[in-house]
């Protein structure tokens, strides 16, 4: 489904993304891990389109779509969260996520001014699909709800059911548990496998390493920009490179 | 159901004040500040645009005021055109201006942006200024052809320009009423909030931003060329920075990004001003904390105050939010949870 090749990321000197190739297959999770500063979010941002590379190819549905710019790869079907949540505070959690499936209506301004048959459609239409994305995720009664008032795991939800109201195909999730404590994050996971079990497929970054070995079918490890393994939780647990580079600590931290 | 039903009748009771208070308010010289105000407040609507709903403060807003307003004059001064012809005009030429600069503006961020659209503003308000040969320089335009008549009825009166002003103003909220309330607006307000976000959901930002641009320039226009045709006569005064930031104060106490906002600060910003002459030298001095007063306790505007009420109100209910969000959450997402 994604095909990544050669894909390198140059800010200045620095070589954030380095010559990463790998596949995402339909329908599987996947997850990138490496230390702080590895190039995940990079990584990431050059997939949806919000970076241009500095060299490599990118092919989403054996499209091209190096680059493709990100309102772009929204409409291809790939949605994404952030690692920080963008979502507007001010508003409730249903006219955040409403804006969501604008991307697949047609109206414009000459729509809105004149109150078209169209336009009255279409906003019908992006609200339901905003409340199915809430009822997918488990929020649809927070829907009125400022954002500013529900929790840091409601509002990751949210951020979720924004980016499923886009209609995608893949979802990138970034650090999507940060800052959740260990029963929330179990919840979330939950809520990452019912993606898959209805056909989405996930690709996320995370740092909580239980997480990645109970839920990932494959895992792609960056260190310094490059890819340094990538296989099964079992594979990638016993690789020598990993465990030097990276997971060390953190392996035994994630058996407890 | 039952808030729409209030909404609609409050509408409507505007609408009706408005079309009564020249006959209420028939003192000239009251109602002159009344139509100014619904000028200024037009091109302040379509700052409202740019800066409150898209979050990007653009201010070469009396600059476009004053090519709308030039061009209108000039095309009924000197190539005998009517009124409405050259209203069109100014539209379409403000437009014109203001889709070139948004392509060159747009590409800075931020206070860049800010500062770049002030050049632009200063400089359309230099050349308007000192084009003497085309604009008359400081001495201005006199004799500007008001709106003329339709069939028997003469718009040139105090009432029939107050009764044109009043109808542009009312297209006017009703085009910031309506795009704030759909989905071209909500994807405004998305770039606002994070333009990252907004375009991971599939916003493309940068027309986004264009058209907002657009309307802005285009909303400004209309008003110069209302302005031209109201006075009569015509200077650069009112091309200069100082009425952008005019705009500015009427959005700020009004409230930025509200719908009542550009008409509420510019209704009150023109009165207060008037009633504040009798203290003259010292006016200043009363409305500067007038200003600071209504700022600190009115953060987001005086079109925030209902807003303000009801958010007290939902306070309380914050509890309540956690206990649903609990059995939300327990309930649904967490079904797979055992395997
Ligand atoms: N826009 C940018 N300009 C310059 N350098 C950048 C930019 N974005 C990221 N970097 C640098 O690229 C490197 C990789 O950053 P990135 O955010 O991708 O790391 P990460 O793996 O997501 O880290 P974390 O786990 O802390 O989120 C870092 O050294 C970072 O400082
Ligand atoms: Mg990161």
């Amino acid at each position: 489904m994604l095909n990544v090749e050669g894909l390198t990321k140059q800010f200045g000197g620095l070589k954030a993304v380095d010559d990463v190739s790998f596949h995402v297959e339909p329908n599987t999770i996947t997850a990138i891990i490496g230390p702080n500063g590895a190039g995940k979010s990079t990584l990431f941002n050059l997939i949806a389109g919000a970076l241009p590379p500095t060299a490599g190819r990118i092919e989403f549905e054996g499209r091209d779509v190096t680059h493709a710019p990100a309102h772009e790869m929204a409409r291809l079907g790939i949605a994404r969260t952030f690692q920080t949540t963008h979502l507007f505070e001010e508003d409730t959690v249903l006219d955040n996520v409403i804006i969501g499936h604008r991307l697949r209506t047609r109206s414009g301004l000459w729509d809105a001014v004149v109150r078209s048959r169209r336009h009255r459609a279409e906003e019908r239409e992006c609200r339901e699909r905003a409340y199915e994305a809430l009822r997918f995720v488990g929020i649809e009664s927070l829907a009125d709800m400022p954002v500013r008032l529900i929790s840091q795991e409601a509002k990751k939800r949210a951020a979720i059911a924004l980016g499923l109201a886009t209609q995608p195909k893949l979802l990138l999730l970034d650090e999507i548990a940060g800052g959740l404590n260990p029963e929330e994050t179990q919840r979330v996971m939950g809520l990452i496998r019912k993606l898959v079990e209805h056909g989405y497929t996930v690709c996320f970054v995370e740092h909580k390493m239980h997480m990645v070995m109970s839920l990932a079918d494959r895992i792609i490890v960056l260190h310094h920009g490059r890819k340094i393994a990538e296989g099964t939780p079992d594979e990638v647990r016993r690789n020598p490179d990993v465990i030097e580079a990276y997971l060390g600590g953190a392996a035994h931290a994630a058996g407890e | 159901m039952k808030p729409q039903v209030w909404r609609r009748a409050g509408v409507s009771l505007l609408l009706v004040l408005g079309l009564a208070l020249p006959l209420v308010v028939s003192n000239g010289y009251y109602q002159q500040v009344i139509v100014l105000a619904y000028i200024w407040a037009i091109a302040t609507y379509g700052m409202n645009i740019i800066l409150g709903y898209t979050g990007l403060l653009s201010l070469g807003q009396a600059g476009f005021f004053g090519v709308g307003a030039y061009t209108a004059a000039l095309l009924m001064l000197k190539l005998n055109w009517n009124f409405w012809p050259a209203l069109l005009a100014a539209l379409v030429v403000s437009l014109v201006l203001g889709y070139l600069v948004a392509i060159v503006s747009l590409r800075t961020r931020g206070h860049y942006f800010a500062i770049f659209t002030m050049a632009v503003g200063v400089i359309l308000n230099l050349v308007i200024d000192r084009w003497n040969g085309l604009t008359n320089g400081e001495v201005g335009l006199v004799g500007v052809p008001g709106p003329g008549s339709i069939g028997p009825v003469s718009l040139d009166s105090d009432l029939g320009k107050y009764y044109v002003v009043y109808v542009f103003l009312v297209v006017a909220v009703w085009i910031a009423w309506s795009l704030r309330h759909s989905l071209p607006g909500r994807a405004l307000l998305a770039i606002r909030n994070s333009e990252d976000l907004a375009e991971a959901i599939g916003t493309p930002v940068m027309r986004f931003k264009r058209l907002a641009f657009v309307l802005s320039t285009a909303f400004a226009g209309v008003a110069g060329a209302l302005f031209a045709g109201y006075m009569g006569y015509l200077g650069p005064d009112v091309t200069s920075i100082n009425m952008t930031f005019n705009m500015l104060l009427y959005l700020l106490i009004g409230g930025i990004g509200s719908i009542a906002g550009p008409l509420l600060g510019a209704l009150i910003v023109s009165f207060l001003t008037q009633f504040l002459q009798i203290f003259q030298d010292y006016q200043m001095l009363i409305f500067g904390p007038v200003l600071v007063l209504l700022i600190i306790f009115f953060p987001g505007g005086l079109a925030s105050v209902p807003r303000l009420i009801r958010r007290r109100r939902a306070r309380d209910h914050a509890a309540a939010v956690a206990m649903a969000e609990a059995a939300a959450i327990e309930g649904s997402g967490s079904a797979k949870e055992g395997a």
